[in-house]
């Protein structure tokens, strides 16, 4: 992989995250716009929780099927004149890719969004070949002049206000007038479509994700709002589709299922502008479309996650609203996650795709609030393997001395109720007694992590359990 | 081993199967050959009447605009009004779908329809679309010669024609029409979903129309239901 993780130092990124002013102006969005759109629609459309049902139970039956599927959606993919590449690795995908490229004599390749295009370091690849790669979708290119890697998976420059890719595109588009207006959302559009449509004409081959393969009838489904996706694989001698293994649905009306959760979920969009089913190359009489089709399906580590402890996450549909929903999200953003998916999907999924030693931190990144598990729209538990990874993370002596000590000093209380009660209203008395004129501390041993922030309170009485106790006594 | 057979069998070794048994390959063969269908809203089940008017609501909730005319022979007229609204030079590009063919442009006097290849530079298309569908007000069009794909997405204005009663009530109905037409598991080359004009938001989640694709969408509906 070409981006290198900056996960095992998620901490450090998080406290940078908290004190940079304009990452924190541009992900208070997040909060209030995505959460009460989808909440929106979701409450016109009766359905929606069956449908949530619904779309899970098919990825349940497709990942159990999953070789057959695959071999079906294959045989479909060949009799319309199509390849399909299989891909072990990152490093197989960027080979598959680069060699059509090479084949096809591409100095240009146009890319719509794909988060597997991501996950492999794509355009590094194709650029120190000698290929230039053009993001075209709105995030993604501005992401790209800045090489980031998106910090969100469906608005990749969510992180970023107007101002800053002003200046970007001052930058970047260092032929326009330099004395032009660009200070609305409206005119940068306008610009980047500008800059952009000469790249769609020119280009020689089309990259793009997908949403779903369709095992009936050897489909790829790309969903997008710009049209940029369409574009990308009209224009072009060739179309690629990047795609991993567990985008396989059974049927069109499967997909149907997907469809009418997924919008839903991501923008709070009925349906997303445009949903493109595409079955092979240009027929003979087409006058437009890709005379070469291309899928490459990668596998990247998911295949041994198929029916273990992490299973469930194949389902994910990459719809973004767990990190829409998620506080921590919300406050740090997603470049601290330190790698290609961000929040509590992210949390779960790279450490089994780039391992528990290097993302170990990120389901710490979690309050267990549990809202992520209650907005998925294939019900992924999302918080149970975020605990799963925490005990394997503690299991493999991956967590920090201090992290270990104390959890050892605590386990050894609680492991003794009485002892547990006894140490605590000792220490309960002992702390209102010392705080009883302030009725707050401004710092204690061993919890600087919460006085460095805010005031401790004093204890007022006795423990929670012996309070707990008295009252039953009472209520008897 | 190449790169297949690695996948091929480290899925089958994670699930535990050969991939040889054969109820395993019965059920999965059944349900892409039965294609059951799952949960499908009722908003799109009324009469057709009821379709047809939430077709057009769904479509104007998308940014879209419709208009409904009586006859084919109205379409040239609603065409050059749209244009006119809109102080767009009054010609369009068409693919070569019979149904486009047949409708006398020449009523609308100076209006301008061509067919031929795709012009990055012509400003607005006009197409015929396969199906709508009433639940989300999105448009159902197929590739080929008869409907461009790229005049769905190059130009900045999409006119789309569509008769009334290819108006459904749900995706199912599309899926089960391609059927009809293509044949069983047969698909054009690409249908494009479309639902209002291109968008973004993607700078500070301001959503703005005109993305890539065209900035305005245009429905006409022909006929009654």
């Amino acid at each position: 992989m070409s981006h290198v993780a900056t996960s095992p130092r998620f901490k450090e990124n998080a406290r940078a995250a908290l004190a940079d002013p304009e990452l924190q102006n541009a992900l208070k969005f997040v909060e209030v716009n995505f959460i009460a759109r989808r909440r929106e629609v979701a409450d016109k459309l009766p359905e929606f929780d069956a449908l949530r049902d619904a779309a899970r139970d098919i990825k349940n039956h497709t990942l159990a099927h999953l070789d057959l599927y695959l071999e079906a959606y294959e045989q479909k993919v060949t009799a319309a004149g199509g390849h399909v590449h299989y891909a072990v690795t990152a490093d197989d995908a960027k080979r598959v890719v680069l060699d059509i490229c090479k084949r096809l004599s591409a100095k240009t390749v146009t890319k719509g969004k794909s988060m597997i295009g991501e996950e492999i370091g794509l355009n590094d690849h194709l650029e120190a070949n000698g290929i230039t790669p053009v993001e075209t979708d709105l995030g993604e290119y501005i992401i790209q002049l800045r090489h980031e890697i998106p910090s969100h998976i469906i608005a990749p420059a969510v992180h970023l206000t107007k101002a800053q890719i002003e200046a970007d595109f001052r930058r970047a588009h260092d032929k326009l007038p330099a004395d032009r207006n660009l200070t609305e959302p409206t005119s940068l559009l306008a610009e980047a479509r500008g800059v952009l449509r000469e790249k769609f004409l020119a280009a020689d081959v089309g990259i793009t994700g997908a949403n779903f393969l369709v095992a009936e009838t050897g489909t790829s489904i790309i969903v997008t709002n710009e049209g940029n996706g369409d574009l990308t694989q009209t224009l072009p001698k060739a179309h690629i589709v990047l795609a991993s293994i567990e985008k396989l649905v059974p049927t069109l009306e499967d997909v149907s299922q997907f469809l009418r959760v997924l919008a839903r979920s991501a923008t709070g969009q009925e349906m997303s502008v445009y949903t493109t089913l595409s079955t092979g190359p240009r027929r003979a009489d087409d006058p437009d479309g890709p005379g070469e089709y291309h899928v490459v399906i990668l596998d990247n580590g998911r295949s041994s996650m198929l029916g273990g402890e992490f299973g469930d996450m194949l389902r994910c549909i990459r719809c973004g609203a767990c990190m829409n929903h998620c506080p921590v999200y919300h406050a740090v953003g997603g470049h601290a996650y330190g790698w290609v998916y961000p929040g509590p999907m992210g949390a779960v999924l790279t450490p089994s795709l780039i391992g528990v030693d290097q993302a170990g931190q990120l389901p710490n990144a979690s309050t267990f609030c549990g809202r992520c598990e209650e907005i998925c729209p294939v019900r992924i538990p999302l918080p149970r393997m975020m605990r799963s990874w925490r005990e394997r993370e503690f299991e493999r002596h991956l967590s920090p001395v201090t992290v270990r000590s104390g959890l050892a000093f605590w386990a050894y209380f609680a492991k003794r109720p009485r002892l547990y009660g006894l140490a605590t209203s000792l220490a309960a008395r002992a702390l209102a007694l010392i705080g009883r004129h302030k009725g707050r501390f401004g710092w204690l041993p061993f919890a600087t992590g919460w006085t460095r922030h805010r005031e401790f309170p004093a204890p007022q009485g006795a423990t929670f359990q012996a309070q707990w106790k008295a009252r039953q006594r009472e209520r008897r | 081993m190449s790169a297949r057979e690695q996948i091929f069998g480290s899925i089958r070794r994670s699930l535990g199967v050969t991939g040889n048994e054969a109820p395993r390959r019965k059920e999965a063969a059944d349900r892409m050959a039965g294609h059951p269908r799952g949960v499908v809203p009722a908003r799109g089940q009324g009469t057709p009447q009821e379709r047809l008017d939430l077709f057009a609501r769904m479509v104007e909730q998308a940014a879209g605009s419709i208009a409904r005319v009586n006859d084919p022979a109205d379409v040239p007229g609603e065409v050059a009004a749209f244009l006119r609204k809109y102080n767009l030079p009054m010609a369009a590009r068409r693919g070569v779908d019979p149904r486009l063919a047949s409708i006398p442009w020449e009523r609308a006097g100076m209006l301008e329809i061509t067919t031929g290849a795709p012009d990055p530079k012509m400003l607005s298309s006009v197409s015929h679309a396969f199906a709508g569908v009433a639940e989300t007000g999105t448009l159902a069009l197929t590739s080929g010669a008869d409907n461009p794909t790229s005049l769905n997405f190059l130009p900045d204005n999409h006119i789309v024609v569509i008769d009334a009663k290819d108006v459904v009530g749900d995706f199912e109905s599309v899926w089960q029409r391609l059927r009809e037409t293509f044949g069983e598991a047969t698909m054009p080359r690409t249908v494009n979903l479309i639902t209002g004009p291109s968008r973004s938001a993607d700078i500070e989640q301001t959503l703005i129309l005109g993305a890539h694709g065209p900035r305005r969408l245009h429905v006409i509906v022909v006929g009654a239901p």
